[in-house]
């Protein structure tokens, strides 16, 4: 495991006997990981239905609290963590870039929701972006429509677990004239120019999903529309049923 | 009130205006007409339709459509559905933001999403999507951008931004410039 | 957040006092810590006077309309769902009601009875979270929220039970409902229908006589009957301007006209006259849940007896034709309109959103008040972007 490798390689039954007489012994990387991944504090960014969700994790039944995300800050330099929650649309997303570019380092995020790993129900939408990760490096993917408040805990020990295997000496903010900040995508007439950023995000070879989908128009599927002047068409009566005895002419009994 | 009678009374205060019955609503056959009716209706004290409930529109191929839902605070027992049809071409409707301020959000959403033109409205711009937008995504004819391949613009975009691109790309975005009609019934062939 | 301040300044006039004065142009949003969502407001602003306000929409705009017109119509259903995230019940039951009018099919007694209660149980859930919200906006941090969203946990319990999901619940169908409550279920129901006044009176006790609450809401963002009605204002927001104008009253859907129920008005139509409408129509569903809880009986909750077209809900073609039906939705006036061209999918499908019209009167609330007035009114108009920007 990544973050096994920070821990010291001290012998377990030494470790203990020492800790008795209250000596604890760690290495850097371990304490200093330890310190930032037990205070992570997010930023308030809903953008739909992850949101309330969010915001549930966040009150007093599955409280974000125990884990340490205590705070949501408002303000994107104050934040450590950005959970993108909900759908990103083409319209909003060079606001997200801009407020990720905003963050300070260290920063993480966290997409939660199938919306915005992918596109999620409304991928095939023309506001629809698919998947902020085409524009933002992203740690941890949280599937879910909408992930429960204990699958968004779960996201967030797996980025706590994330956060213990880094190395201080090998992280991106120590390192020198490194800036996480990425280009922020223009509106354009058709969509957003551009459609992706080439050096975070590729392609799939194996999407498929122009060849499968198409709206019934262009695919000719429908060619031409409703006529409501019409009258409405009455629903044809079932066809009299043959007599089962054909030579039996009497009517049926009738019912009392 | 049936919907013969809601006609019978119209007419009889507007005498030369057109109204034909389309299922259960009301076809105002010349779209200039329309704020008379509308105008009749609130200020009526037999009719009293005082609350515009809804305005869409729709795309029926030959022409676009505009259908709106009113209803009455007072006289609760009836409702009053009236239809607009203009070209698809050049679209114009008289708008109904001068009467019923509720119109002028959905109004605009109509113009944004189907190019009808409302003759009136104080602030007719783009709602849902941004200003720079070009098209009205609900007509049935409208082609979606394919989100999976960078064009040229894209490429000039990214590198005037100093982000770098690979040749695959590159190639790609030169293909579809040169060769974008053999790429379109390829894609064809494959839908069908 | 530096972004979000714009400066553009010009001399307005030197006014009576001999000063020149400036306005200020401030964004307000998408992203910021009180907007309910995805919303944003371009202010012009004279000291802390708001002098004109434009909201700004579209960020969430996810294609609902435009994807419906593609899928099958039992598809549409948990598409509703997400349109009001906070009430997927009453949602569904627009929609639902939409198509039985299109293909005219008959719903038994339980499936109405089901489907009274879960929109009357989404009426708590969505009123109590909007007045816990309002409260946050207005500076109370998060404790009111934290009282509220106890109480809509229990409710969320009762909507997982039944349907497997605590938000998304897609639980109702063409004909009915998906699964019948069991009778575990309908206790938990009466549990907390029970329980349910005492954290009412508890809520109140804090809050309506709190002095920075009424001084915060009373006289602030009015909004007068006549301009209510003429911008299609629906719902507790319209109601509170005194306009008696419920449709569970008028069109007297489903079965309601079953219940004895009482619809409060406001006097004023301000802030605190909408807040309290909301108070008084949470005690009202109660008495309608506790009358549907006594009256419900044992019985189908899927339609027996459906049209030729029904048969498969997969492969339901309606006869052509348009239907527009409509219900008194937590938020307002949720419609739906729906053209079939007697294929599988729709041609137009059109959802008319209640707290995209409630927006028309924004500014027209806002202007003399103070920027944080601007907000406490944005707060009471109760919005939801799902359903804003669809």
């Amino acid at each position: 495991m990544a973050f096994s490798k920070n821990k010291s390689q001290v012998d377990e039954g030494l470790k203990s006997e020492l800790a008795k007489k209250g000596i604890v012994t760690t290495t850097l990387n371990e304490l200093y990981n330890w310190g930032r991944r037990s205070s992570i504090w997010p930023m308030q960014f809903g953008l739909a239905c992850c949101a309330i969700e969010m915001i549930a994790t966040a009150c007093a039944r599955y409280d974000i609290a125990r884990f340490g995300a205590e705070l949501f800050r408002a303000s994107p330099r104050q934040a450590d963590l950005i959970i993108i929650a909900g759908t990103v649309t083409k319209k909003m997303t060079p606001q997200v870039v801009r407020l990720y570019n905003q963050m300070a380092e260290p920063k993480y995020c966290i997409t939660m929701g199938a919306c915005s790993i992918s596109g999620g129900p409304f991928i095939d939408g023309y506001n629809t972006l698919r998947g902020i990760d085409r524009f933002i490096p992203v740690d941890v993917h949280l599937p879910g429509c909408p992930p429960r408040p204990e699958a968004l805990l779960y996201g967030l020990q797996t980025l706590q677990k994330k956060i213990d295997g880094q190395e201080i000496a090998k992280t991106p903010w120590y390192q020198k004239g490194l800036k996480r900040e990425y280009a922020i995508p223009d509106l354009g007439p058709k969509g957003l120019i551009p459609k992706f950023n080439p050096e975070v995000w590729q392609p799939r070879e194996d999407d498929h999903r122009k060849e499968k989908y198409g709206s019934p128009m262009i695919t000719g599927k429908k060619t031409k529309a409703p006529d409501l002047d019409a009258p409405p068409k009455q629903p044809k009566a079932p066809a009299p049923k043959p007599p089962k005895r054909s030579d039996d002419a009497s009517p049926p009994p009738q019912e009392a | 009130m049936t919907l013969d009678e809601i006609k019978r009374h119209i007419e009889q205060h507007l005498p030369d205006v057109a109204l034909k019955p389309v299922r259960e609503s009301l076809l105002v056959e010349n779209a200039a007409d329309l704020t008379r009716v509308v105008e009749f209706l609130k200020d009526d004290g037999v009719l009293q339709l005082n609350y515009l409930s809804s305005v869409t529109g729709v795309d029926y191929l030959t022409f676009l459509e505009c259908v709106y839902h009113f209803y009455s605070v007072e006289n609760k027992t009836y409702s009053l559905q009236l239809r607009v049809r203009v070209d698809r071409d050049d679209p114009h409707i008289p708008s109904l933001v001068p009467i019923f301020r509720g119109a002028e959000f959905q109004e605009r959403e109509a113009y944004d999403m189907y190019g009808i033109q409302f003759d009136g409205h104080p602030d007719l711009r783009r709602i849902l999507m941004w200003d720079g937008f070009a098209g009205h995504p609900m007509r049935k004819d409208y082609q979606q951008e394919d989100s999976e391949v960078l064009d040229g613009d894209d490429i000039e975009w990214l590198r005037k931004h100093d982000v770098s691109v690979s040749e695959e790309h590159i190639k790609m975005a030169e293909s579809l410039r040169t060769g974008g009609e053999s790429e379109e019934t390829q894609s064809e062939q494959a839908e069908a | 957040m530096f972004e979000k301040l714009r400066v553009k300044t010009k001399v307005i006039d030197s006014g009576a006092s001999g000063l020149d004065t400036q306005t200020l142009e401030v964004n307000v949003g998408p992203q910021h810590p009180s907007t309910h969502g995805v919303f944003r407001m371009t202010m012009v602003l004279d000291g802390e006077v708001v002098k004109s306000l434009r909201p700004v929409m579209g960020y969430l705009h996810r294609n609902h309309e435009q994807i419906a017109e593609n899928i099958t119509y039992s598809a549409s259903m948990p598409y509703t769902d997400r349109l009001d995230y906070f009430n997927s019940m009453s949602n569904n039951q627009a929609w639902a009601m939409t198509v039985e009018q299109l293909a005219e099919v008959e719903i038994p007694d339980r499936a109405e009875y089901i489907r009274v209660i879960m929109s009357e149980l989404t009426r708590l859930v969505n009123h109590v979270s909007v007045i816990g919200f309002l409260l946050n906006d207005m500076g109370a941090f998060f404790t009111p929220t934290l009282f509220a969203f106890r109480e809509r946990e229990k409710i969320l319990d009762v909507f997982e039970a039944v349907s497997g999901s605590r938000m998304m619940c897609n639980y109702l169908r063409f004909g009915g409902v998906n699964r019948d409550l069991t009778d575990e279920q309908l206790g938990q129901i009466k549990v907390i229908v029970a329980d349910f006044p005492a954290f009412l009176d508890e809520f109140e006790t804090l809050l309506a006589q709190n002095e920075i609450v009424c001084m915060r809401t009373q006289n602030v963002g009015v909004l007068p009957a006549e301009l209510a009605i003429n911008a299609s204002v629906t719902g507790p927001m319209l109601r509170a301007s005194g306009v008696n104008y419920d449709i569970r009253k008028v069109d007297q859907y489903s079965v309601y006209d079953r219940f004895e129920f009482k619809i409060p008005l406001g006097e004023k139509g301000d802030v605190y006259d909408r807040y309290y409408v909301r108070m008084l129509e949470m005690r009202e569903s109660l008495k309608i849940l506790n009358q549907a809880l006594e009256q419900i009986e044992p019985g189908p909750f899927m339609a027996p007896k459906v049209p030729a077209c029904l048969k498969n809900p997969r492969n339901f073609k309606p006869p052509v034709g348009e239907a527009y039906c409509r219900i008194e939705a937590p938020k307002g006036e949720l419609g739906f309109y729906v053209v079939s061209d007697g294929s599988k999918e729709p041609w137009r499908y059109h959802v008319r959103a209640p707290s995209f019209i409630n927006l028309t009167v924004l500014e027209a609330m806002c202007i003399g008040y103070k920027l944080a007035d601007a907000i406490v009114i944005l707060g009471s108009i109760d919005i939801v972007l799902g359903e804003v920007d669809r």
